[in-house]
């Protein structure tokens, strides 16, 4: 079967004098699955989702996306990927309505009105489609941008810290819907967060990064099992901290 | 309707439903092309030592500039605002990651410069008509192809500045309002090339404007049709609308290379 994602030696450098910002990156993606893509701030996050996303160029290496070379024909995979991030806004002088079939002229979904009106439903967005998306709270928004990259029912969706800022009621309202669509479609997801309890809950996989390069990867209880940790935070601490397997185990 | 198509209006869409929801905008697209051709027209009504009928032909070369040099600005605004507003409304990363492509990216800002251009322009026509009897219709079939050329040389302009904001960043921004006014001297629009120094005149030539309007004035005063100032405008807009969109491609490349799209506008 077709991994949604192959990446191979994945390496971006901003300028020569400058150490890389993601180095010899390799990962694969199932169909389905859901990785974590965890790391301290600069680690490579964003350089990484960007070069999945066709948004940046790597230096070397390579990355299919749903069999397609992002290289030469990323386009082919953007119509079946899509993307959401709070740090992303959608325009917010247009409504909520406006802004979908925005999204959805731009990712040619077919049957646009009533595929806004079953997300609107599965999402609980009825009452805010008529509003402008500047006027609405925080959560609001979080639910908005997610109806956005569920819009052309992606069989690849790249979350970059999906419940970010939210309450926790709202946090675990947005991963049961995302639980519910992967169910649903067979979606593969990459998820980039800050919230180990999320990545817990969400995650089959994890990969965690340091200084632009994969240090680490495994089932989240494999590596509370192989950092001898009772959490995903403290596993994350000890390797964002630079403390070592033996250092924990010692 | 196809895929292509489909993005296009996507994106057309989008800028529709702004100003549906923002009035204002609309009017500010006419208020200048309204003003300019308000304060022009007194202007040659004074010189013309008349109040109400400025239809003579020397006032009618400087109102049909006025008119027709609108079409060339506002044609160049639409697309380089259309763009801007993206980068303000931070939407581009929403873009650039769609499969809208980039080809359809230009396609999409050159009908909504077109659209904005004629509301821009039309009602300073109308005004044009009702102020001062000055009818640019009057020009007939070749009206259109006078507007056809300047919008495509906005278009053409445009693209270099998207380019420049791609490479620059905000810093470029302001080139979106001035740069074609800086063209304004080579471009014959208001006097022809002959009156420009003998160094200057192979400038204004390169210029698609330049024989625009040095057939609007033979149009206009001669009642004849200058086909080979046409056919050297169109040429030249299709070599300065290659080279532009061979700017444009480089920039948004490089712009992928450098890491500038994750962060243009701050």
């Amino acid at each position: 079967m077709t991994p949604a994602l192959d990446v191979q030696a994945l390496c971006k450098r901003y300028a020569p004098d400058r150490p890389p910002a993601v180095d010899a990156l390799s990962f694969t993606l199932a169909p389905g699955e859901v990785l974590g893509l965890l790391g301290g701030n600069g680690a490579g996050k964003t350089t990484t989702i960007a070069m999945l996303l066709g948004l940046l160029v790597p230096s070397s290496g390579r990355i299919l996306a749903l069999g397609h070379d992002m290289a030469g024909d990323r386009f082919r995979a953007l119509e079946r990927m899509n993307f959401s991030s709070p740090y992303i806004a959608l325009p917010h002088r247009i409504s909520v309505r406006e802004n979908l079939r925005v999204y959805g002229h731009l990712y040619t979904v077919r049957g646009l009105e009533s595929r806004i009106a079953e997300l609107a439903r599965s999402l609980e967005l009825e009452d805010l489609l008529d509003r402008p998306a500047g006027e609405l709270s925080a959560g609001q928004k979080t639910r908005v941008a997610l109806a956005k990259s569920l819009i052309n029912r992606p069989a690849l969706l790249l979350l970059d810290e999906p419940t970010a800022s939210l309450d926790p009621d709202t946090g675990d309202w947005v991963r049961t819907r995302l639980e519910e669509y992967r169910a649903q479609s067979g979606c593969a997801i990459l998820l980039a967060s800050h919230n180990m309890g999320e990545v817990e809950r969400l995650c089959d996989r994890v990969l965690m990064l340091k200084g632009g390069q994969a240090v680490d990867q495994g089932t989240p209880a494999a590596l509370l099992a192989r950092y001898g940790r009772a959490d995903m935070e403290q596993v994350f601490l000890d390797i964002a901290r630079g403390t070592g397997i033996a250092e924990v185990v010692a | 309707m196809t895929p292509s198509l489909r993005r296009i209006w996507g994106l057309v869409y989008r800028h529709l439903a702004l100003f549906r929801r923002s009035p204002p905008r609309l009017i500010e697209l006419m208020y200048w092309p309204v003003l300019q051709m308000v304060v022009w027209g007194f202007i040659t009504a004074y010189l013309a030592g008349v109040q109400n009928n400025v239809a003579s032909a020397a006032a009618g070369v400087l109102l049909g500039g006025v008119l027709l040099w609108e079409a060339a600005l506002r044609s160049q605004m639409g697309f380089s605002i259309s763009f801007l507003e993206e980068i303000w409304s931070r939407n581009l990363g929403h873009l650039f990651v769609s499969p809208l492509r980039p080809a359809e990216l230009v396609a999409g800002l050159m009908a909504l410069s077109l659209m904005r251009t004629l509301v821009a322009v039309l009602p300073a026509m109308a005004l044009a008509w009702f102020l001062y009897a000055f009818n640019i219709l009057a020009l007939g079939p070749l009206l259109v192809l006078f507007f056809a050329a300047l919008v495509m040389m906005g278009w053409a302009v445009a693209l270099g500045v998207v380019s420049l904001i791609l490479r620059f960043g905000a810093g470029a921004e302001a080139l979106a309002w001035s740069i074609l006014f800086g063209l304004t001297p080579f471009a014959a629009v208001f006097y022809p090339v002959s009156i420009l120094p003998a160094w200057l005149q192979p400038v204004a030539y390169a210029l698609p404007a330049a024989h625009v309007f040095e057939g609007m004035r033979a149009a206009l005063l001669d009642g004849r049709a200058e086909w080979g100032h046409l056919a050297a405008a169109f040429a030249l807009n299709a070599v300065w609308l290659a080279l532009m969109a061979w700017l444009f491609r480089a920039q948004f490349r490089a712009a992928r290379v450098r890491g500038a799209l994750l962060n243009i506008g701050e």
